[in-house]
């Protein structure tokens, strides 16, 4: 997800009209660094491209961190038990800590912040599909944690080596803190999974409603995916969205039949001899229609980040006004 | 209003007592002390620090990656500087 090039056609055609021309031997001298897996540091040479391949996808990630927060954000007050309304708390924390360590190492490629939290709110970037879909009752927690958390670790661990130094070191903070996310979702899904038939009920369609939208996560399939070919000869990318895909079904069917969970899918077989799990088609018309806006909740969302930018406005003010009495302070 | 013209500030936390202060990233903030406190929240959440330092992203002078090769080259070339330079005789220990 995180690697997808979500822009349309039309936006991509665009780009590539606004291709700066690169001294070669430059450009020869930056790919056989990358081939000696040295780190791309803030000052080095850089082609444009990189660059803004970079900015890309580092302010996507940072927006799917940020708004994350909402789809979880909505069951905090409702947790069932103290417990869980503290680790939910405390993992929705730490999505914000994930969307400022990477809008820092944004910074860190020449565009402000600011800049790019405007983007998000004018509709003009993009974030995680995954994010635009409800969270309808309590079990929607447990598997956005078990699965959208564990989705997102599958795709970010090779992250943690790609060749931009600054995105690198984020990814590696980010994937130590992500590890409790998912297992504090899985604890939760089996705890339903013990309980009543009503519990049973609510975690398999959960389980329903979130599976298909986890593996699009990792974007188109490869015989589509274009854009990769660039990232993964920069070393952005270092596995395709069909791999990665496989990796997480191998890694969670097995975790859902553990704790007694059917995967919503008639066509998934285990192939004895490639040792892999097989599933049936994905509805990438749905993807794609939810990358364009349609998504049951992309407006809600929008509209939840306005209008927490706006209402915080005061809070903005306040510092600004209490750092200027300090600094009054500090002067007499 | 936005937070515009907040200075950005650069990081550093010492993770243990004995250990060195280390950058870990950057904070906007309206001044050095919400830096301070921002960062706490932000690098610190599982303990990771006793001692943070906030600097203006502004105020520091970094080398120049394309001049690496001229300010590192005096370096290179004192191998007599690494105590692995040195034979000494067999059977001599405690060196
Ligand atoms: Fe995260
Ligand atoms: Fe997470």
């Amino acid at each position: 997800m995180y690697t997808t090039d979500l822009r349309s056609a039309e936006e991509k055609r665009k780009a590539a009209r606004a291709k700066v021309v690169e001294d070669p031997e430059k450009l020869a001298e930056f790919q056989a660094r990358i081939d000696r897996d040295e780190f791309i540091e803030p000052k080095d040479w850089m082609p444009e491209a990189y660059r803004r391949t970079l900015i890309r996808q580092i302010s996507q990630h940072a927006h799917s961190e940020i708004v994350g927060m909402l789809p979880e954000g909505n069951w905090i007050t409702r947790a069932p038990t103290f417990r869980r309304k503290l680790i939910l708390l405390a993992k929705v924390q730490d999505e914000a800590g994930h969307g400022l360590y990477l809008y820092s190492a944004a910074e860190t490629l020449g565009v402000a912040r600011d800049e790019l939290v405007d983007q998000l709110h004018e509709g003009k970037a993009k974030y995680s599909t995954i994010f635009n879909y409800p969270t309808l009752t309590w079990a929607d927690i447990g598997a956005i944690g078990w699965l959208v958390d564990g989705a997102a670790i599958t795709n970010q661990i090779p992250l943690c080596r790609c060749s931009y130094g600054p995105y690198a070191r984020a990814m590696q903070r980010i994937c130590k803190e992500e590890s409790f996310h998912q297992r504090q979702g899985y604890e939760a899904m089996a705890a339903l999974m013990r309980g009543s038939k009503e519990q049973r009920r609510m975690a398999q369609d959960a389980m329903n409603r979130w599976w298909w939208p986890a593996l699009m996560m990792f974007g188109p399939p490869d015989s589509v995916s274009i854009h990769s070919a660039q990232s993964m000869k920069w070393k952005i990318k270092r596995y395709s969205n069909d791999e990665l895909r496989q990796r997480f079904i191998d890694a969670t069917v097995p975790q859902a039949h553990a704790i007694g969970l059917e995967v919503p899918d008639p066509e998934l077989k285990f192939n004895e001899e490639t040792g892999h799990w097989e599933t049936g088609p994905i509805d990438w018309d749905e993807f794609w229609a939810v990358v364009a806006g349609d998504g049951p909740c992309n407006y809600d969302r929008m509209d939840a980040r306005r209008s927490a930018h706006d209402e915080g406005a005061w809070v903005r003010e306040a510092a600004a006004a209490h750092a200027a009495k300090r600094a009054g302070t500090r002067a007499a | 209003m936005s937070n515009e013209n907040w200075q950005l500030y650069e990081i550093f936390i010492r993770s243990a007592k004995g250990l060195s202060h280390r950058h870990v990233g950057s904070v906007h903030a309206a001044d050095p002390e919400m830096a301070i406190e921002a960062a706490r929240d932000i690098y610190t959440r599982r303990n990771e620090g006793v001692s943070i330092w906030a600097v203006p992203s502004s105020a520091i002078t970094a080398s120049d990656p394309d001049a690496a090769e001229e300010l590192f080259e005096p370096a290179k070339s004192k191998i007599y500087r690494h105590p692995t330079f040195y034979e000494i005789p067999e059977g001599v220990e405690n060196m």
